[in-house]
């Protein structure tokens, strides 16, 4: 046992429904399961039953950090494990901003949030203790950023701090609703906002001003330059100069960029709307996590005349990447670049995960073009680039005025069952995809990954990869063994936990120097089989939960619209789809009988 | 003599790796060895405020301390005397820039002595090392 592992251990138990506080170190889990994602999925096994109801108290919030957090360059996200409300399965998210490294430096390696308060409040978390503190003031707060504002001088300890918060989708359950951390990161999806919504709880602030000894002060200044170093060039240059915003030029001129509700992966107006022309017309400031050299944060400044007074201006900041920028640009025709932003400002306000939201307006969009309904559902005439709509519609999904946008509220999936167009309706499992049309790999990414895009495997890359090299589609076995190869490796990175932008960093020889450096004699065969045994560890729990891969719907629509790779057919998927199953089963019997 | 300057707050990313390279000069991680300090100036998308020692030719830190723990260094700014300092912390709140740190678990001052360890951490040229003239 390590020293280092014992500084990790201490998890904070918060328990809303009797507002109590208390610690316990578990060594037993961070030695055995590094912590991340290895972790959480322990402390998501003692706490969430099988058949918890995601919105109810028995719902718990596991927040998680490793190793390497704080410690190292680019290790710079927690990791937030809990039952999504979208489908009733484990679920995780993570973040960045400065969460990670202050709850490292504030002496926990995760925080358990239990129960549910019987009115608003918020938490602030310091080294030491838990203040449970009245939330009544900050319920029902227009934009998230203003609650944000008023905690950021309500509160002590400036810069030293995370104040991670939700807006009002989160307060009404929206399904898809995010929680916004430092303004303009976010958890973003699978629902985590509505969970913090149920159980009352609008914030979460935490407070570290601690330090830690190194076991070995040389070997980690060595590695650490050596990670520094290589954080600063090749592998992370693209998030450095343009931010994920870059990969909408290449994407759609492979055809892989979702347009309008997916019906096209080409979209005339991307060069608007891309990374290149988003800096070039908006970029105001570059900003980065804690121990991030690479400031993948792009924000971009838009000014806004007031109607009833000339040279009266409203600068508004808006963060941008490149999910939002398909979800709520691209597939909703939006051509704009401030049209784009000030939707992409709607969404950040309200606190909704953006690529849900997206991907729920473009059904109702073309649900309405179609008449699968009406302008009596919709309210508001939701028309393909008319930006002014869809920010209307945003504020209707969250303040639910009629049946219709109570559905969409709950999701796509919900909605189509409900009124029609399931067809075009874009989810797997009740989760809207991310923003990639680029070929079958990505699509049974969604079906058989633990999370809810390509941020697990990355098989969209793996797509470009077989597009660029002209190579046929892989036997299915071997694609379902490539996806679950790499997932299984990136449990690894996430239970250390490092930003997987930093991915190309963190090679298994870095990662074990990293972790020699700190006292860990793991090595990297060792690595691998834990990254496995994490892996399917979360699998087994979904599949008790009653996840059945075989019966997740694939939508029509993904196998019309032709992708770089050509058609994407049903049958492919689901012999991938049946690989992961078996596998998957294999190991519950073989752990259910030893 | 050599001492830490903001060349460019404006190019700050609020990265914090100088804080932590400077809570790692005495073999630490994290934030509670630093003497400095990035925060955001009011929100990040106004940007980011960097506390570095000014080392001033006349420090009020110095002139504030009752035991004599800061002694005047050369070319500006102050050495602590650990082995002096009673740790009241009149020298936090005689310095108006607030770039005296305060080391909580030692319960002293944490002062910069402009070794300029944090500035090849900087990935963003915000901080530097300048002769004192």
């Amino acid at each position: 046992m390590v020293d280092w592992v014992k500084s990790l251990s201490r998890v904070l138990y918060v328990d809303l429904s009797r507002k109590l506080f208390w610690t316990e170190e578990r060594e037993d889990l961070f030695s055995k399961w590094l912590g991340g994602v290895g972790v959480a999925v322990q402390l998501y096994k003692e706490e969430v039953g099988k058949d918890a109801d995601p919105l109810s108290p028995e719902n718990a919030i596991i927040l998680s950090i490793g190793p390497l957090t704080g410690v190292f360059p680019m290790a710079s996200k927690v990791v937030a494990v809990f039952k999504s409300p979208l489908n009733g399965f484990i679920a995780e998210s993570h973040a960045g901003g400065r969460a990670a490294a202050v709850m490292r430096f504030a002496g926990y390696g995760s925080i358990v949030i239990r129960g549910a308060s019987d009115r608003p409040v918020y938490l602030v978390v310091d080294e030491e203790r838990v203040r449970f503190r009245d939330a009544g003031a900050l319920w029902g707060m227009k934009s998230s950023e203003t609650v944000g504002k008023v905690l950021r001088e309500a509160l002590p300890a400036a810069g030293y701090r995370t104040i991670m918060r939700i807006g009002r989708a989160g307060e009404r359950l929206v399904r898809y609703a995010n929680v916004t951390v430092e303004t303009y990161r976010h958890f973003g999806r699978m629902g985590l906002g509505a969970v913090f919504g149920s159980k009352k709880l609008k914030a979460l602030v935490v407070i570290g001003r601690k330090g830690f000894r190194l076991p070995d002060v040389r070997a980690y200044r060595e590695i650490y330059k050596e990670i520094y170093d290589l954080t600063k060039g090749a592998a992370t240059r693209k998030y450095h100069d343009l931010g994920t915003a870059a990969n909408v030029n290449p994407l759609n001129a492979i055809k892989a960029l979702p347009t309008r509700n997916f019906s096209s992966g080409r979209f005339e107006g991307a060069e608007n709307i891309s990374g290149e022309s988003l800096a070039e017309k908006h970029l105001s400031r570059r900003v980065a996590c804690l121990a991030c050299p690479v400031a993948c944060i792009h924000l971009a400044a838009i000014r806004e005349e007031y109607e009833d007074e000339k040279y009266f201006y409203k600068v508004e900041n808006v963060p941008y990447d490149y999910e939002p920028i398909y979800s709520l640009g691209s597939n909703l025709g939006i051509n704009d670049s401030y049209g784009l932003l000030k939707v992409i400002k709607a969404v950040e306000d309200e606190g909704l995960d953006s690529i849900s939201t997206g991907v729920v307006l473009a059904w109702a969009t073309e649900a309405l073009e179609k008449g699968v309904i009406s302008l009596k559902e919709t309210i508001v005439e939701l028309k393909w680039g008319d930006w002014r709509s869809y920010v209307e519609a945003i504020g209707y999904i969250v303040k639910q005025p009629n049946e219709f946008y109570r559905s969409l509220a709950m999701g796509v999936e919900y909605a189509a069952s409900k009124y029609g167009g399931l067809d075009f309706a874009l989810a797997y499992n009740n989760v809207e995809p991310a923003g990639y049309h680029t070929g079958p790999l990505f699509h049974a990414s969604l079906v058989i990954g633990a999370r809810h895009s390509h941020l697990d495997a990355g098989a969209y890359s793996m797509d470009e990869k077989l597009v660029s090299s002209g190579s046929t589609l892989p036997p299915p076995e071997e694609a379902a063994k490539l996806i679950i190869d790499e997932e299984s490796w990136r449990q690894v990175l996430n239970s250390l936990v490092i930003c997987l932008f930093a991915r190309g960093v963190y090679s298994k020889q870095i990662v074990e120097k990293a972790l020699r450096a700190l006292g860990y004699t793991i090595d990297g065969a060792q690595l691998t089989e834990l990254g496995r045994a994490i892996y399917l560890e979360k699998h087994a729990i979904k599949f008790l939960e009653g996840f059945d891969p075989e019966k997740v719907r694939i939508p029509k629509r993904v196998t019309e619209t032709p992708t770089p790779l050509g058609h994407v057919t049903e049958s492919y998927l689901k012999a991938i789809i049946s690989y992961y199953s078996k596998l998957v089963k294999e190991y519950i019997s073989k752990s259910r009988s030893t | 003599m050599r001492r830490l300057v903001v060349v460019d707050a404006n190019r700050c990313v609020g990265c914090n790796l100088c804080v932590y390279a400077c809570t790692n000069r005495f073999g630490f991680v994290g934030v509670s060895k630093s003497a400095i300090a990035v925060r955001s100036a009011g929100g990040v998308e106004r940007g980011f405020t960097v506390i570095v020692c000014r080392a001033c030719k006349d420090p009020p830190c110095a002139r504030a301390c009752p035991v004599d723990a800061l002694a005047l260094r050369s070319g500006g700014g102050v050495v602590l005397n650990p082995n002096k300092c009673i740790g009241c912390g009149f020298c936090v709140s005689a310095c108006d820039i607030g770039a005296v740190m305060w080391d909580h678990e030692s319960m002293k001052p944490v002062i910069c002595t402009h070794c300029g360890y944090c500035v090849s951490f900087c990935p963003h040229g915000v901080i530097a090392l300048e002769e004192v003239v």
